[in-house]
């Protein structure tokens, strides 16, 4: 069955998400995965959900004032198995233009796949703190690579195994 | 053993926050005999009494990229073992077991906390400032988080090198 990816984000409030999820109840729209977060003052939501047309969605939330919100239609998730192995990737420093975008380049030449992202800043100190899946064997190169990358942005970063589950 | 510190008075020195660059340089090990040394613990064990909350400081906090760190968890409701409030010199681990996750904060990133594993027990060798004693410290539970907390920062690493994940970081609502 296909899938609806849909985005809201606006400045926070209280009932966004009752507003939001009620709305989208209202045509049929189950909720599947979703992320909510508050994002300096902004509440932003990512949902998938299956159910109603992209048009019926777009229209159950056209009313709800003060939030952005886009809806489109996706495939559903392929079974893709080959994962890689699990790492973090820890940077922080001095807050400067485009330290996501050199950290992830070098992840992707890498052949890594950026799983999970979240970045902080908190007066002038910049944290981004990734989870990559990197192929097998790949991790020394990288991190030495990362290295390099943090060295020119006057940055630190570490690479580490993630933890794997016990049970 | 005690190892509580009973070296003389020091003086408050300003803590240092991130990204300030002494905080990621890997400290220099230090000789525990050299005055300057017993006098660097002794302003560390001062700034860490008047800084409410602190149970631990370390050199490159205040500015010295050097392995000395103080520690006192004395009273605190998560501490088992204690060994009051000391400092030691160019520690290491030599054994960490019963590994656990934890929530850690630290003065240097005040506005951030962080899920971190660290070892529920560790035995730590090191030298006392001023005698030079060397000593080998077991510890659990708090003790031995605040332990690995401050290693790490002599080691130019802060919890924000070793949080779990993505989601691990937290912005903290309230400082002490």
């Amino acid at each position: 069955m296909d899938e609806l990816a849909i985005t809201v984000i606006g400045p926070d409030r209280t009932s966004i998400v009752a507003d939001v999820t009620e709305a989208l109840a209202g045509v049929g729209a189950n909720l599947t995965d979703s992320t909510m977060t508050r994002l300096r003052g902004h509440f932003t939501m990512t949902l998938i959900c299956t159910g109603p047309s992209a048009s019926a969605a777009e229209e159950a939330l056209a009313p709800l004032e003060g939030v952005v919100t886009s809806v489109r239609s996706v495939s559903a998730e392929s079974d893709k198995t080959d994962k890689g192995e699990p790492y973090v990737v820890s940077v922080h420093g001095a807050d400067r233009l485009g330290i996501v975008a050199a950290v992830t380049r070098v992840v992707a030449a890498a052949g890594g796949n950026i799983t999970d992202l979240s970045t902080r800043l908190s007066g002038s100190l910049y944290v981004l703190i990734a989870e990559v899946d990197l192929p097998g064997g790949s991790a020394d190169e990288l991190a030495e690579q990362l290295a390099v990358a943090a060295a020119e942005l006057g940055v630190e970063v570490t690479l580490r195994r993630a933890e794997s589950e016990i049970l | 053993m005690t190892i509580t510190w009973d070296g003389p008075q020091g003086k408050i020195l300003p803590v240092l926050t991130a990204p300030d660059t002494v905080l990621s340089t890997v400290g220099d090990e230090v000789d525990p005999a050299d005055p300057a040394v017993v006098q660097l613990a002794a302003d560390l064990v001062a700034t860490m009494r008047v800084s409410p909350g602190c149970v631990g400081l370390a050199a490159p906090q205040v500015g010295v990229g050097a392995q000395l760190f103080a520690v006192d968890v004395t009273g605190h409701p998560k501490a088992a073992t204690t060994h009051g409030a000391f400092v030691l010199c160019n520690a290491k681990i030599i054994e960490a077991s019963r590994w656990k996750a934890g929530r850690e904060g630290c003065m240097s990133v005040p506005d951030l906390t962080g899920d971190v594993k660290r070892a529920g027990r560790v035995v730590v060798a090191a030298t006392l400032p001023g005698s030079g004693e060397e000593v080998t410290v077991t510890t659990d539970a708090f003790e031995a988080r605040a332990l690995q907390h401050e290693i790490d920062h002599c080691a130019g690493k802060l919890f924000l090198d070793r949080v779990a994940g993505a989601h691990a970081i937290y912005q903290r609502k309230v400082y002490l």
